[in-house]
């Protein structure tokens, strides 16, 4: 043991952090080798993002110490990390978008560069480690991709000895994410050691020499990745067992099996951060499920808004069941039978701060008024609504703090939960999801995931948008791949490989 | 460092206790400043907390002072509450007086008050058309509601003096900008209580208040155009979501409120001036947005937020009055007053915590 501690370049211990009564962390203790890949595995709200926010100096703990080659230190702020030799590359980039990528590199630079000094050395470092970066570009021009690979610059051109990456891959096409690995494992070779922050249990496995398990705050466990299979550690990251899916039925055939259909769908952008959606095409049957793959950002936000209604086109664009839609506003499509579930549960799919019976008749005000006569329609009736935001408490396992309580007030998968049960309480033909499982933890996941399935079961069309390829290949029985707005054949799930669907993806 | 977190729960007490703190406070940095001006510390305080309460009349004068600042802020209650930025209202008030003026100026030998009650859709119109700019510019062209109903204000005060000194002016004024005295159906009569008589300047448009108030809780609460209202205010994108029409909601939050300051114009000079002047408002449109938040943009706390408010000038006046502090001074204390109320707010939203942070 002795030999191996004067290679320990980090060693927390006792570390703790409280955010009132919360307690986010609670004495951690983790050692981080010199040159290691040290996987930090944990679901959301485990306390990663806390450890590693104290890590590189963004919050400051309440017990415990840091200590950096062998030295007690203390981290006041990124920069103080920065000059330790602290790099950290963030799941959300901070670049900014209207800049090019050397003048978002000079603003977080602590030392004095002229612009071609930089330049320079930005060349330098992206050939040395194979990050192709062009510092002229504007960063509104590059792919996610791009981005993270001007961010992982960013933080080489300090030299770090250590790199914290949080959640690199979520935004990753499979080849993107192969060439990461790489990078990181030259990086590593080098004498660099990485802080590697995932809840994607393959690539802990592929990459990581080394992993901690972190749940509700506290370290489960620390091991050798070589000795541990990805079942083992996802039990002990969930703390139970993980239950398989159920397997979808497939139905016969019925007569007219086609429930939307989607025609030479265009929209412009809205602003120059957005998306142009170019001639889409697809159709979905009853009893189907098509995934639409694609990395976050491709034009999956512009086209929930466009099969929802929020923007609208041209009549012929959408065809529901013989109607055309294209110009027809959202509470029409609901109540055609069409349910939404946008990516964001926050201030999109929800009001954090209404209650939840006021966030049902959000969209269920159509069912409640629109049968009725003028006075009711323009009274809000809360007994209804609260009786239906009751049921879908209890079908779909949506634990709350106290009786109808604010959106805000729930945790992000039981949010989820009472958001994805909302869309299916209207009992809809056709559902419209996307990023269903995004930010939830494992077990919240696997019950949605099985109410999708279920749901195609039941002869409902579902249509499932999502950036997660496990998930688009378990749920689909197509798949499609949409990229920079464009939308790729939908084929049968049997005819493609996650490695084709990657490579449609577009990678730059 | 101080660090905020907010409370999850609210503490009942600390609703009442808060205020209560905050005046406390108030009361105790007002005597350091009078006494650091040399002015008699108990009177000051007496003038300026106790007399506005000393005898019956100046309580109803409280109320009448606090007439249009309620009734504007119960208006401007919609805008904020769909963060739609009203600061016009100053404008929107005198546009519907004068609007309501002429009108009643039209029928000289009216004694009938159906003329009042058409003064008021008048007014209210007229506040509500004056106000529409904003939300037209806001939706055809996305101007900022901010600055065009701001500059409507100045638009206004010019319009009403011109019309007063040209138009409208009465020949008989001896050159004074006074319009003609409004016909007898246009006047809001002071309430005469049987065995006392009258009390201060107390009138008849105070019951207003009893009808606006509550319907306007209705409307913001129970119906789905206040549902539209605050779903668009806190969450844009969800409104968009559930199918509301967003310029609907702009154009009818600042109908609403410029047809309530329009409507206080209209119940202000119809009970205390009796015809049209250059001044109509004394900055009611302006202090109404602090009482329409002090009452946390609901119409009931903005009938108590009125009344403080109005309490709070009253109080000042009379300082002014008989001990001759200067109104500059009073205004620091008004000033005061908010500050303590806001911070005590923020006190009962958010646990405040010290900490050393090196």
């Amino acid at each position: 043991m002795d030999k191996k501690n004067s290679k320990t370049l980090l060693k927390a211990s006792g570390l703790t952090k409280k955010f009132g009564s919360f307690v986010a962390n609670d004495s951690i203790n983790i050692e981080i080798k010199k040159g290691e890949i040290h996987a930090l595995l944990g679901e959301n709200g485990a306390g990663k993002s806390t450890l590693v926010k104290m890590f590189y100096g963004l919050l400051a703990p309440d017990e415990g110490n840091i200590k950096f080659n062998n030295k007690i230190i203390n981290l006041l702020n990124p920069k103080f990390a920065r000059a330790m030799g602290i790099g950290m590359v963030f799941q959300h980039f901070s670049l900014f978008p209207a800049l090019s990528v050397s003048e978002n590199i000079l603003i977080s630079l602590d030392e004095k560069l002229t612009k071609k000094q930089l330049e320079k050395s930005i060349i330098n470092t992206s050939k040395k480690w194979g990050l192709k970066v062009s510092p002229s570009k504007k960063v509104a021009e590059l792919s996610v991709g791009e981005q993270q690979r001007v961010e992982i610059v960013r933080c080489l051109l300090q030299k770090p000895k250590l790199l914290i990456m949080d959640e690199p891959t979520s935004v990753l096409s499979p080849q993107e994410i192969v060439n990461l690995f790489k990078v990181l494992k030259n990086l590593s070779k080098s004498g660099c050691s990485i802080l590697y922050i995932s809840h994607k249990l393959h690539e802990i496995k592929e990459i990581a020499s080394k992993v901690t398990i972190l749940k509700s705050a506290k370290v489960v466990d620390t091991m050798e990745t070589k000795n541990v299979s990805t079942n083992i550690l996802a039990e002990k990251m969930v703390g139970k067992k993980i239950i398989r899916l159920k397997a979808k039925k497939n139905l016969k055939k019925l007569k007219s099996n086609l429930a939307l259909s989607v025609n030479n769908l265009y929209r412009f952008k809205k602003n120059q951060f957005g998306v142009t959606l170019n001639n889409i095409n697809f159709t979905i049957d009853y009893g189907q499920v098509l995934g639409i793959a694609g990395i976050a950002g491709n034009g999956q936000v512009e086209l929930m808004e466009a099969l929802s209604g929020e923007t609208l086109g041209k009549k012929e664009e959408i065809i529901f069941e013989n109607k055309s839609i294209g110009n027809s506003k959202i509470e029409y499509r609901r109540q055609l039978g069409i349910e939404f579930v946008p990516e964001e549960r926050n201030n999109h799919a929800t009001v954090p701060d209404l209650k939840l019976h006021e966030n049902t008749f959000l969209t269920f005000f159509g069912y409640h008024i629109f049968n009725k006569s003028f006075f009711n329609k323009i009274f809000t009736n809360p007994k209804l609504s609260i009786q239906a935001s009751k049921q879908i408490e209890k079908k779909n396992d949506v634990r709350c703090p106290y009786d109808n309580p604010l959106a805000k007030q729930l945790s992000g998968g039981n949010l989820q939960k009472f958001v994805i049960g909302r869309a299916f309480q209207a009992n809809p033909k056709l559902v419209i999801i996307s990023q269903p499982t995004w930010g939830v933890d494992i077990g919240a996941a696997n019950i949605i995931r099985q109410k999708i399935l279920n749901l195609a079961s039941m002869g409902k069309a579902i249509i499932l948008i999502s950036q997660d390829l496990d998930e688009i290949f378990e749920l689909s029985d197509s798949i499609g791949v949409i990229s920079n707005g464009n939308l790729s054949k939908i084929k049968n799930k049997k005819n493609m490989t996650p490695t084709q669907v990657g490579l449609l993806m577009g990678v730059s | 460092m101080l660090i905020f977190t907010p409370r999850t729960i609210q503490s009942n007490h600390w609703v009442l206790i808060g205020p209560l703190i905050s005046i406390i406070l108030t009361i105790i940095i007002g005597a350091l400043i009078f006494k650091m001006l040399n002015y008699p510390v108990t009177e000051s305080l007496y003038q300026v907390f106790i007399s506005p309460f000393s005898r019956v009349d100046r309580i109803a004068d409280i109320l009448v002072k606090a007439c249009p600042l309620i009734i504007i802020g119960i208006g401007l209650i919609f805008c904020f509450r769909a963060n739609i930025w009203n600061i016009g209202a100053e404008g929107q008030f005198i546009i519907g007086t004068l609007c309501a003026g002429s009108f009643a100026l039209l029928f000289p030998e009216n004694n009938n008050h159906i003329l009042l009650l058409s003064m008021f859709l008048v007014g209210f119109l007229g506040g509500a058309l004056w106000a529409s700019i904003p939300a037209i510019l806001k939706i055809k062209l996305n101007v900022n509601e901010i600055l065009v109903s701001l500059m409507l204000v100045y638009v206004a005060m010019l319009f009403i003096d011109f019309i007063v000194r040209g138009p409208l002016r009465d020949p008989m004024s001896f050159g004074f900008p006074l319009s003609k005295p409004y016909p007898d159906g246009a006047i809001i009569s002071k309430i005469n209580f049987p065995g006392i008589g009258y009390l201060g300047q107390l009138h008849y448009g105070i019951i207003s208040i009893l009808f606006l108030a509550p319907f306007s809780w209705f409307l913001i609460n129970r119906t789905l155009p206040g549902f539209q209202i605050k779903v668009f205010g806190s969450a844009p994108k969800a409104s968009s979501f559930a199918g509301f029409n967003k310029n609907k909601i702009t154009l009818g939050v600042l109908i609403m409120s410029g047809g309530m300051a329009g409507l206080a114009g209209v119940i202000e000079v119809s009970a205390n001036m009796g015809q049209l002047q250059p001044e109509v408002s004394f900055g009611y449109g302006f202090t109404a947005i602090i009482v329409a938040f002090l009452g946390r943009l609901n119409p009931y706390g903005v009938i108590i937020a009125g009344l403080v408010i109005a309490t709070a000038k009253l109080g000042a006046d009379n300082a002014q009055m008989i001990l001759g502090i200067p109104k500059v001074v009073t205004g620091i204390f008004e000033g005061i007053l908010l500050f303590f109320l806001l911070a005590g707010e923020t006190i009962q939203n958010y646990k405040v915590s010290l900490k050393r942070n090196s």
